[in-house]
């Protein structure tokens, strides 16, 4: 038989997925990437391609949500990215039920698969207490991490965990939670926060590690510009309002309900890096603010420790409590100060000597 | 730490600790003036004191008659300059927010394009207040280092607070945070500067005209 590249067209057929939805899928991710159209091109061969790079998935301190949010990407959808475009190797909470068999299997795919799998990493990692917070089969988190990451191609850090720590990193930290990107320096990193992060944004990044053997370009944190690069408030559809200072009270005013900006009930757009107003959720059909909800920051780092959710950002992050209690001390010192100036006048009124027109007349020398 | 955390801590401890020096410097200031006191004035009055104090207060508010042709830019400057900064202050939606947030009082705010003129017509006329101090040989001569630093520290907040509604030259997040902690320098400093005057010169004019009056000179 001959050995010859599957054509996308016959690819897509395979799949059960009609020709013009299948390039429409590429030219849509690659546009939005912000990459020009032959990238749509080179999406689809890669799809097309019968190489399939295998992939180690491990999740370590975090709630599954990353997983559960890959699960909802309709575009493509988990099962044909990960079983016909991606060969996922090992992922600890799809076979959860195979018990210590997986730990043979992980070993034996790193074996033969040395220096090209890519790792993906959702949840942080536990230092303190040597990382008995978070293990597997045994094995400290920060253990495996290490083993596997020496063998790795790349490591794609999913989630807020993953990325800054997230929820278990938040404070007190009892866990000595750590950002994968702190710990791995000698291997390229990437970083996709969000908590979860955006389906699209997961197989998006995936699908150009795919089709050009690199990540697209990063941003200071390590994140994608084309998906990062911009703020949530930058492309929302409130943001016209916003530009009017028209902005809604509560959540149940008049305001809110015209659609009114919702940056005084806390909406943190403006300060979060995210493509949620553009790429949305569950299908592309809305996200959190078109469901009238602020954005609460949740892929930039540190966002559970940035006081409420709904504390505007031109307002403290806590109320101002000490107030009062700095009156006090500035009357304290007011008071010190005044008794200390009257000590002064006091000493200068005892250590005063009168004088007379003999003493002027003296000392002019007349 | 990141931009997001930086203005976590702008917004958090930076914020805290820079009210908290402006309430102490406050109160610990005007307590020190207050107590100092004068001498006791045993003298008989040559009248009753009467509304001199209240009147001098308002007189002086008034530019001395012809000083605005022979000074327009310090005297016409300075009430620009002043109005704007009380307006953009007190009349913008972001502020009048946070102080209902602080002290529970609000009132409505002017719309955004009225406070960006506001705000553009106060950084224009400070500018022309400044290079006139610095080409005029007596107000060069009268002014130290420390007149300028509070030129810069007075400009930076309203000149930041203007780029970060509108998102210009640099991103939100630092702009915010570059904002808030101007306002916290200025917070910080008003206490023990020359900025305390909007504190001291009303009683001041009020004392100065009492006193005059006192002494057979109302006004």
């Amino acid at each position: 038989m001959e050995n010859r590249e599957i054509e996308p067209l016959e690819s897509s057929m395979v799949h059960g997925v009609s020709r013009r939805t299948f390039l429409q899928y590429c030219a849509t991710l690659a546009s939005l990437m912000a990459l020009p159209s032959s990238a749509g091109v080179a999406f689809s061969k890669a799809l097309s391609s019968v190489s399939r790079p295998p992939v180690i998935w491990l999740s370590f301190q975090d709630c599954g949500g990353c997983t559960e949010s890959l699960i909802r990407s309709n575009v493509p959808t988990l099962e044909d990215l990960l079983f016909n475009s991606l060969s996922l190797e090992y992922h600890q909470a799809f076979q959860i039920s195979a018990g210590i068999a997986t730990e043979a299997a992980r070993k034996d795919v790193v074996q033969k698969n040395w220096g090209k799998y890519l790792l993906i990493v959702d949840g942080s990692i536990p230092m303190k207490e040597e990382g008995v917070y978070s293990t597997t089969a045994g094995v400290s988190h920060y253990d495996l991490l290490m083993e596997m990451a020496k063998g790795a191609a790349a490591v794609i850090a999913m989630g807020t965990c993953a990325v800054s720590g997230g929820l278990s990193r938040a404070y007190p930290n009892p866990t000595g939670a750590t950002a994968i990107s702190r710990l791995i320096k000698d291997k390229p990193v990437i970083n996709l926060p969000g908590c979860p992060p955006i389906p699209v944004v997961m197989t998006g990044v995936l699908i150009y590690y795919l089709t050009f053997g690199a990540f697209p370009e990063l941003d200071a944190l390590g994140r994608p510009k084309a998906f990062y690069g911009e703020t949530v408030h930058d492309r929302c559809y409130r943001r016209p309002f916003y530009e009017q200072g028209k902005f809604a009270k509560s959540f149940d005013d008049e305001g809110a309900r015209q659609g009114w900006c919702l940056f005084e009930l806390g909406c943190k757009g403006h300060i979060t890096h995210n493509a949620c107003s553009t790429k949305k959720w569950n299908g592309a059909v809305s996200f959190p603010i078109e469901s009238g909800h602020g954005c609460l920051g949740c892929s930039e780092p540190g966002f559970l420790d940035t006081g409420s959710f709904y504390r505007a950002l031109s307002l403290p992050e806590k109320p101002i409590g000490h107030a009062v209690n700095a009156l006090m001390a500035g009357a304290m010192v007011g008071g010190s100060m005044f008794m200390t100036n009257r000590g002064f006048k006091m000493v200068a009124a005892h250590t005063h000597l009168p004088s007379c027109v003999a003493d002027l007349e003296k000392e002019s020398g007349g | 730490m990141s931009e997001f955390q930086w203005l976590s801590w702008i917004r958090g401890v930076g914020l805290q600790s820079a009210v908290a020096i402006f309430c102490m410097g406050i109160v610990w200031r005007t307590m020190e003036i207050y107590t100092l006191g004068r001498k006791l004035d045993i003298a008989e009055p040559r009248r009753i004191s009467g509304a001199s104090g209240w009147h001098t207060i308002y007189r002086r508010f008034l530019a001395p008659l012809g000083m605005i042709h022979l000074d327009p830019v310090t005297y016409i400057g300075g009430y620009v300059f002043h109005l704007g900064l009380l307006i953009v202050f007190f009349l913008s939606e972001p502020h009048i927010h946070l102080i209902r947030e602080l002290i529970g009082l609000s009132w409505p705010a002017l719309p955004p394009s009225m406070i960006d003129i506001v705000t553009i017509v106060t950084l224009i006329t400070m500018i022309v207040v400044l290079v006139d101090r610095v080409r005029k040989p007596l107000k060069r001569f009268l002014s130290g280092f420390g007149d300028y630093v509070l030129w810069v520290i007075t400009f930076l907040p309203v000149l930041s607070g203007y780029l970060t509604v509108h998102h210009l030259l640099l991103p939100y997040t630092i702009l915010l945070a570059l904002h808030m902690i101007s306002v916290e320098v200025l917070l910080i400093v008003f206490p023990f500067t020359k900025l305390f005057h909007a504190v001291t010169v009303w009683p001041s004019r009020w004392f100065n005209g009492n006193t005059n009056a006192r002494k057979g000179v109302p006004v």
